[in-house]
């Protein structure tokens, strides 16, 4: 089930890739579909970012005390500043494991 | 004019400051795959097969968390809808090119080799070779993609889970979308979408992750109906 279910997700995202470039005339897209598509990053990853930081393994809101919320604003700090990917990560990561394993 | 090897060079050296940040979201990627529970031979494949790092990742995420195949499948297929806008900025460098090409090129077309071979395209107009650069570019971010996920295959299975490195999946998209963040427009549909997921989290199948976008797209809507 899980095979099926990988080759089936490369097939779109091969289609995404090549469906603009081989098949479908680019004027297709509207302007109005263009800059709504502009926003697709910003409405799927807070919706995995949130629940991650905010819940707990069993889907429950977590305290306020929460290492993983001590993590995440690290690094959105660290990461709105820096401009750098791999420093947000380590960073936020770190600051995780400290709480967890010092305090 | 330039030899084809020498555009592909050229695009090898434009992308390469990017494989700082693609080869540890490779190692990061591999070793969260072991880490949800999936065995290394399926977390490289989806490398492999779908090719996309944001993507792998939520995908394996949603179906160890039991959301049905179907809703991780459509997941996938929000997240890299992006493709099409860059496909859409490509066809017009790659419209000569013979159908089996574009079909070749159109595996190799992510973040990274897009942006760099997007403003080599611009810059040069006149050559012939051009595509070699988003081969170059391309195939340099494959090869760093797989070899990097073995190695975070191999992490995984030696890290101790008190590590709790499952924090790195929230952490990685804060990482993606943190320019974002200094657009007003962007944030506010950030901060719907998010707190639409927290909300909708326990909705069966794992549907938040469909639900979620969708409401933020219609804030995203409403931003652009008032700015006009």
């Amino acid at each position: 089930m899980t095979w099926t279910s990988i080759f089936i997700a490369g097939f779109i995202t091969y289609l995404t890739r090549m469906a603009m470039i081989t098949l479908i005339d680019k004027n297709v897209f509207n302007e109005n579909f263009r800059k709504i598509l502009a926003y697709v990053p910003s409405v799927v990853f807070p919706s995995i970012i949130f629940p991650g930081v905010l819940l707990n393994d069993y889907g429950m809101l977590v305290t306020i005390t929460d290492p993983k919320i001590y993590g995440a604003l690290t690094a959105i700090f660290v990461g709105y500043f820096s401009r750098n990917v791999i420093l947000t990560i380590i960073s936020g990561l770190t600051s995780y494991w400290i709480i967890i394993f010092v305090f | 004019m330039l030899s084809k090897f020498q555009i592909f060079k050229i695009g090898f050296f434009d992308v390469a400051p990017h494989l700082l940040s693609v080869i540890p979201f490779g190692i990061i990627f591999g070793a969260i795959g072991i880490e949800l529970g999936f065995d290394p031979i399926m977390t490289y494949a989806t490398s492999l097969i779908i090719f996309g790092g944001a993507s792998q990742i939520v995908f394996l995420q949603l179906l160890s968390g039991g959301a049905s195949s179907l809703i991780a499948i459509t997941s996938v297929g929000v997240i890299n809808s992006r493709h099409l806008l860059y496909g859409a900025v490509l066809s017009e460098y790659l419209n000569k090119l013979s159908l089996i090409k574009k079909l070749f090129i159109s595996y190799f077309i992510v973040d990274q080799g897009f942006a760099v071979s997007n403003i080599y395209f611009k810059k040069n107009k006149e050559q012939n070779f051009n595509h070699y650069h988003l081969i170059g570019s391309g195939i340099t971010l494959w090869l760093c993609w797989q070899i990097s996920t073995i190695l975070g295959i191999y992490l995984g299975s030696i890290v101790p889970e008190a590590l709790g490195l499952k924090f790195a999946i929230p952490l990685t998209f804060i990482a993606i979308i943190i320019n974002e963040l200094r657009k007003l427009d962007h944030l506010i549909v950030m901060i719907v979408s998010g707190l639409a997921a927290t909300f909708f989290y326990n909705a069966p199948f794992k549907s938040y992750i469909l639900i979620s976008p969708l409401i933020g797209l219609f804030a995203a809507y409403l931003i652009l109906k008032f700015k006009k």
